[in-house]
């Protein structure tokens, strides 16, 4: 393991319940296992499955301690709805990448007119943070007949953004999903590492 | 092999690693993934109990009759099983006794925020806190082991972050182990008076005994830097934390690293405390270990310089103990809107709710659940959620003390005077613990009103059997407890009984009337399985409503039952049809009828 590999690498997935972050980071982290990192993955259930802001906490390097991400500490920040980015943006580090997904879920308060949903999020963080990707992960995926896939299309853009092709991720897809949806799976995670 | 497993996964694995013989569970985040892995070791006899309390009894009977047994409960869930519990420590364990509980720092998902560490010490019973879901695995064995060796029962302190995180873990495989001769022994097994003080003085050797093994047993480990300047105590996934504040300046922090921390061990941690120059405490919301070493006489900084509300992080351990790095953090100006969880599309609670938002004279004691969520805008209909069960008790309480005001003279506005009592509880929340509560309200006529909220499943932890649904925990096809029948042995009136389908609004509003007007203990049982349920999903997949743009009047009735499928964007009151299982309460509520659903079920 080199130098860099050993360093502890910080992944923060964010989004929605629903989404499908959990089986996203799930792959993930089965495939940093068996590239042989020591890999720590938190994530928080409960309440927040009823269409609550959800976060993944993915943590791998030569050996990782905590399995919690601080602000300021995420090396990728992978965000499944746009404004889930905001809310978790103090996260990510001074250089980090950002991968957005150009996607809405609006939360009942603005539903109900309480609150609003604010404009032009990808503009304001076009400006703020240089390394950003913007991903249409459910014209992509809806494209390859399932919009449901907007989660590995984004894990795609994940792996490519950190630069971790080199793993098998293919065998990872077919351990973990259905036979039925597999094809479909592994075009969307080629699709979100194309970097459209 | 390897794996990468949760906690709960890991405890499970373990359990059946170390030859577990039965194994009980009441569901409660983040406790429930245990017996939901525990049930596929098939060696392993696992069972959803109607409460903790019958889970921690569960496991108690087959420890005294020789079987290693386990139950595991969130801690609130200790509360309940807190009676045997106590006991337990009395008796001891025949096979091994564990019992797991699994606290939430943070509030994730609680009520409260009890830090359990104090029950091992209240009940005089050895404790294990692991620190990743490796150790999860392994101390499960060596806490079977320890409970037969020193006859106790074993108390297996997880948090919310080690049950729900994942690390790599080693697998083994089982060992057998031969459920131990069992022979009746009145003075140590039946706890009355006599024989019970006679094992207070036993219990008192083996907290001596206990203590000594704490000194020297392998889960409590210094690890020494080369240079003795910063030393710090830490257990369960604080250690974790720690480790990581400090991985800067390894060569100059020492830890002490406590894996069995009741009765903790006073020489090793005077040993390390005399070893280093600062001594730093690193431990999640009470301060457990903090107090002892305190007692030992020892300078140590815990509680004051690290917050006792919520849990730790690696970043709150290094800005209060090594120092806050101005790091820059990204921001816009855009502000996000709150996003806490509400009732699902479709859900079978909202009618209910909806009904009483019509009242403005009635108080809902709430329960825990889902349906705890009733009392978010816009229904926003709850006055109180205590505990399970509480709907119902509290509401008797609570409706006593109405009849008080109504007495009185002197009330300063008796036009805002609330009338009514409506107690609101799940089905497996009433088995849990609202049946008591029933006959507490029948017997003491009580005039409130009970909606049992019956979903067909334990919803809010994530789908699991109850005594309501027909199966059993291994998916067995088994006797279903009768909710009307029930409540009709229990001394409800017949008459007074409505079950309903939440789906119909009229029906709903109908009974909720009749309840309201009642002067007798009125109960609502609703009978639609919760829309969550796969069959349900398949059953509703292809029906959804839709909106007529040339009827609706855009009067926004609609968006008064709280529907997350329902929004009103570019002056338009749109529905969205993927997430829409055509429950058609919106449809009900429209006045223009705009509101149709359209295709059909998959029956």
């Amino acid at each position: 393991m080199t130098d860099q590999a050993k360093k502890t690498k910080n992944i923060l997935l964010v989004g929605v319940g629903g989404q499908g972050t959990i089986l996203a980071s799930k792959v993930l982290s089965e495939g940093l296992m068996r590239a042989g990192y020591d890999v720590k993955m938190s994530e928080i259930h409960g309440m927040s499955q009823r269409g609550g802001s959800v976060t993944t906490h993915v943590r791998f390097g030569e050996k990782v301690f905590s399995p919690v991400i601080d602000e300021g500490q995420a090396d990728i920040l992978v965000s499944f709805e746009k404004v889930e980015a905001v809310r978790w943006l103090r996260y990510l580090k001074p250089g980090g990448k950002l991968v957005v997904n150009d996607y809405e879920i609006h939360p009942l308060s603005v539903l109900t007119g309480a609150a609003a949903y604010p404009e032009d999020i990808i503009g304001q963080l076009e400006k703020e943070v240089p390394n950003l990707l913007v991903v249409d992960a459910a014209r992509i995926a809806s494209e390859l007949g399932n919009v449901k896939a907007q989660n590995i299309v984004l894990l795609g853009a994940l792996v490519k953004g950190m630069g971790l092709d080199d793993i098998d991720w293919t065998s990872v897809l077919k351990e973990l999903i259905p036979p039925r949806l597999f094809e479909l799976n592994v075009k969307a995670f080629a699709a979100g590492g194309s970097g459209r | 092999m390897k794996q990468i497993m949760t906690g709960n996964e890991a405890i499970a694995r373990g359990a059946w690693e170390a030859g577990c013989h039965v194994a009980a569970a009441y569901p409660g985040t983040p406790s429930s993934e245990i017996l939901e892995n525990m049930v596929q070791y098939k060696e392993i006899y696992s069972e959803w109990s109607t409460n903790e309390k019958v889970a921690l009894e569960v496991a108690s009977g087959a420890s005294i009759a020789g079987a290693r047994g386990l139950a595991a409960m969130k801690h609130v869930g200790l509360n309940v099983a807190a009676d045997p519990l106590f006991t337990m420590s009395y008796i001891g364990a025949n096979g091994g006794l564990v019992i797991i509980t699994a606290d939430d720092p943070g509030l994730f998902s609680s009520q409260n925020e009890q830090d359990n560490r104090w029950y091992a010490m209240h009940a005089k019973i050895p404790m294990f806190e692991p620190t990743d879901s490796r150790e999860c695995k392994d101390l499960i064995g060596a806490s079977f082991e320890l409970s037969e060796k020193f006859d106790v029962p074993v108390l297996f302190r997880v948090t919310t972050r080690i049950c729900h995180s994942k690390t790599v873990v080693e697998l083994g495989e089982r060992t057998e182990t031969a459920v131990r001769p069992y022979k009746r022994d009145t003075a140590k097994n039946v706890m009355a008076p006599a024989s019970a003080k006679a094992r207070r003085y036993t219990m008192e050797d083996r907290e001596a005994a206990l203590a000594a093994y704490s000194e020297d047993c392998p889960y409590n480990k210094i690890e020494w830097a080369p240079q003795r300047k910063i030393g710090v105590i830490a257990t369960g996934i604080s250690y974790q934390h720690a480790r990581e504040a400090f991985s800067d300046m390894s060569d100059r922090v020492s830890f002490l690293k406590l894996g069995f921390t009741y009765p903790l061990p006073s020489k090793l941690i005077k040993t390390f405390a005399e070893g280093v120059e600062k001594l730093y405490i690193v431990e999640e919301n009470e301060p457990y270990v903090e107090t002892f070493v305190k007692t030992l006489g020892l300078a140590c900084v815990g509680r004051e310089a690290l917050p006792a509300v919520d849990e730790l992080t690696a970043g709150i351990v290094r800005d209060a103990l090594v120092g806050r790095e101005d790091v820059k953090r990204y921001s816009v100006s855009a502000t996000p809107p709150p996003r806490p969880p509400v009732l699902c599309p479709g859900c079978t609670h909202r009618g209910v709710f909806y009904a009483l938002t019509k009242y403005k004279d009635v108080a809902v004691t709430g329960d825990i659940g889902c349906y705890t969520l009733g009392m978010m805008p816009p229904l926003g209909v709850m006055d109180s959620v205590i505990c399970m069960g509480a709907s119902i008790s509290a509401g008797v309480g609570f409706q006593k003390a109405l009849e008080f005001k109504a007495k009185s003279e002197q009330d300063p506005d008796p036009k805002k005077r609330i009338r009514k009592v409506f107690g609101m509880i799940g089905d497996s929340t009433f088995f849990h613990s609202g049946i008591t509560g029933l006959i507490d309200a029948v017997v003491n006529k009580s005039e409130m009103a009970i909606c049992i909220l019956d979903n067909r499943i334990t919803a809010m932890t994530g789908h699991q059997q109850n005594p309501g649904t027909g199966f059993t925990l291994s998916g067995e096809p088994t006797r279903m407890i009768d909710l009307m029948t029930l409540c009709v042995a229990c001394g409800v009136k017949k008459e007074n009984i409505r079950m309903l389908d939440p789906y119909d609004l009229e029906a709903t509003e109908e009974a909720v009337k009749d309840a309201y007007n009642a002067d007798e203990l009125f109960v609502i049982i609703t009978t639609q399985p919760c829309a969550l349920i796969k069959d349900v999903l398949r059953r509703r997949a292809d029906v959804h409503c839709q909106v007529d743009h040339d009827l609706c009047v855009k009067c926004r009735m609609c968006m008064r039952v709280g529907c997350p499928a329902i929004s009103f964007k570019a002056d338009k009151i749109e529905i969205e049809a993927s997430m829409c299982n055509g429950c058609t309460l919106c449809a009900q509520v429209c006045p223009k009828k705009a509101i149709s659903r359209v295709g059909e079920f998959n029956d």
